[in-house]
């Protein structure tokens, strides 16, 4: 098992070298010039010049390409080029906005995703799976912004029960946790419904093999079946596009979190891109991958719990 | 599941399909609704009651009314006819990102699967990496660089998807390469290129064809988030997610300025989902239950 996760830990570096780089050359190699961004159009010649020297922007680019990284890896993210504060400081007030959001949305996900798609799959073709599988579908069609507003127009303004807009007092645990229920279970409701199809088709897949009629034949009850047999070996496809999905989630995190005007990294991305702050879009780009790094490392760290055959190698 | 019959088979392939297709009912709605969207937003001159355009301050925010059966906008527009207009930007965004996309990314996975070695190795790794991602972050980042527009949209929208297609491609290509006919084929020496084209190709289309129908329903969900952020095709032309955007500061006193666009397209994802779960269940005869 402690090969395992030192293999994966080594195999998630090529990874995030490779997001970053790839994000540092969308931002270097295509056309506009993050000087002269910075600056606005009306900026004189000499001026974005100057500036282009002073941010290390007329190197060559191999250089620029190691003192990225080599600022990255000792964590320095660098400083916004429109207001000069250090980047970092802006993301550790961020975080952990997203970070509750994000995990509490794959909470969600998970724990009402897997039992409806095994409850779903085992009433097959009745009434309970009908009512799933068109739920499930329209959350598979539904963009997540488009669920928050619903929600918004439900919840918040219908019925008045939760608060609709902002992040809540940090230091107010009530008023924290009922700013987060909403955009939380946005985005959970939109993975329930993949989750749950997937964890549906995986179960099916299970039922039809001769060892769960085995089970059933010589007479266990149909919960022990259900969950010591048929579950036990489902559960590894469905914890592993479990984690694909937490994944995608975090994507739409940055619609959600600006429907409900949170504090939070995508809503700090979308400052950046609207203000063309390239240093600070990188930076951010490299903590959404270092995330997307942590959740897949988290799903391999499950998918060997669920799997022995991953334990005993 | 395997019921072997006997009888000689007297229908053709392409007959079996469509009857196939027939009998799913979820298939034949999906594919209706894809009409109808499609049909809506071509005639959307004929079809739109007003000039989305055309603006009045007087009728600022005017609820719905009988003719403005979806109420009227921030500029006093009418949201129908925008909302139909609207639905020309996203749906050939979706359609023709996903070509782009398809066709990179089957020529990618066609590529690496047939000449394998070292070629494989790069296309893969890249194909590995950017999958590693969320494809709507990747998107924002492109778009942020580029700049707004139609065009770019559709580039970064099918960039995020090609490496979708060059995985299932590459390990589609894998399998059929191994089989006996197109050995056979080189045997008598046939060129790679004749192979790939008409050996390889034909069999892995209907997998492909699955992929591109679901996919453009993703693609046209991600068209609309980017609008949605203000990254879309740039105002005053309609787009379903820059209409909603639009739309939340109302909330409140408007709500319709955000429930109509959304509902669109809403609509036409599902259309697309439906289709594509309609034709997977048709083309690829393994996922047959």
């Amino acid at each position: 098992m402690l090969r395992y996760i030192a293999q994966r830990l080594l195999m998630a570096i090529p990874v995030f070298v490779g997001v970053v780089t790839i994000v540092f050359l969308v931002v270097r190699v295509l056309p506009g010039d993050p000087a002269q961004a910075a600056l606005g159009d009306y900026a004189s010649k000499e001026a974005v010049e100057a500036l282009r020297e002073k941010m290390g922007l007329n190197d060559p680019l191999p250089v620029q390409y190691v003192r990225f990284l080599t600022d990255l890896l000792r964590g320095d993210l660098g400083k916004s080029m429109i207001t000069a504060s250090p980047i970092s400081d802006q993301i550790a007030h961020n975080l952990p906005y997203t970070l509750e959001l994000t995990f509490t949305a794959i909470l969600i996900g998970s724990a009402l995703g897997i039992p409806i798609g095994v409850y779903t799959a085992t009433h097959r073709n009745r009434l309970p799976d009908y009512i799933g599988r068109v739920i499930s579908l329209a959350g598979l069609s539904v963009p997540a912004f488009y669920l928050g507003i619903l929600l918004i127009l439900l919840f918040a303004i219908e019925l008045r029960w939760l608060p609709a807009i902002g992040g809540g007092d940090r230091n107010n645990w009530q008023d924290n946790l009922s700013h987060l229920i909403l955009p939380a279970l946005t985005l959970g409701l939109v993975m329930t419904a993949s989750v749950a199809r997937l964890a549906r088709s995986a179960m099916l897949n299970v039922l039809s093999q001769d060892y769960v009629r085995t089970a059933r034949a010589k007479g266990l009850q149909e919960r022990i079946v259900l969950v010591r047999h048929a579950l036990r070996s489902a559960l590894i496809p469905i914890v592993s596009l479990t984690g694909v999905w937490a994944v995608s989630l975090i994507g739409d995190s940055v619609t959600t979190e600006i429907v409900f005007s949170r504090p939070g990294l995508g809503k700090m991305m979308v400052g950046a891109m609207l203000q063309r702050d390239y240093t600070a879009l990188q930076s951010i780009m490299a903590v959404y991958t270092g995330f997307v790094v942590i959740i897949n490392l988290i799903t391999d760290l499950i998918y060997g719990l669920v799997d022995p055959r991953i334990r005993s190698k | 599941m395997s019921q072997t019959t006997f009888a000689p088979r007297l229908t053709s392939q392409r007959q079996r399909v469509w009857r196939t297709f027939l009998r799913n009912r979820a298939a034949i709605i999906g594919l209706g609704l894809t009409i109808l969207v499609m049909g809506v937003a071509i005639a959307a001159p004929l079809l739109a009651p007003h000039d989305p355009l055309e603006q009045s301050a007087r009728y600022r925010l005017a609820p719905p009314s009988e003719t403005y059966p979806l109420g009227r906008d921030t500029f006093g527009r009418d949201v129908l006819s925008r909302v139909i207009y609207a639905g020309r930007v996203s749906l050939v965004v979706g359609v023709a990102s996903i070509l782009l996309g398809c066709t990179l990314g089957t020529l990618m996975g066609l590529i690496a699967g047939y000449a394998g070695g070292r070629v494989e190795n790069v296309i893969m790794r890249l194909v590995d990496v950017l999958m590693a991602f969320p494809s709507l972050l990747l998107g924002l980042t492109v778009l942020a660089v580029l700049g707004p527009g139609l065009e770019k949209m559709i580039l970064a929208i099918g960039i995020m998807f090609s490496p979708g297609f060059a995985r299932v491609v590459h390990g589609s290509t894998l399998s059929v390469k191994a089989q006996e006919f197109v050995e056979a084929a080189r045997c008598v020496g046939a060129r790679q290129a004749r192979i790939l084209r008409l050996h390889i190709l034909p069999n892995i289309l209907g997998e492909i064809v699955v992929l591109a129908s679901l996919w453009t329903a993703s693609a046209i969900r991600v068209e609309a988030s980017l609008s949605f952020i203000g990254l879309g095709v740039a105002p005053p032309t309609p787009t379903w997610g820059n209409m909603i955007r639009d739309g939340t500061p109302h909330l409140m006193n408007a709500p319709w300025l955000s429930v109509f666009p959304g509902l669109a397209i809403l609509i036409t994802v599902l259309a697309f989902n439906l289709l594509g779960d309609g034709l997977r269940d048709v083309l690829d005869p393994r996922l047959q239950e």
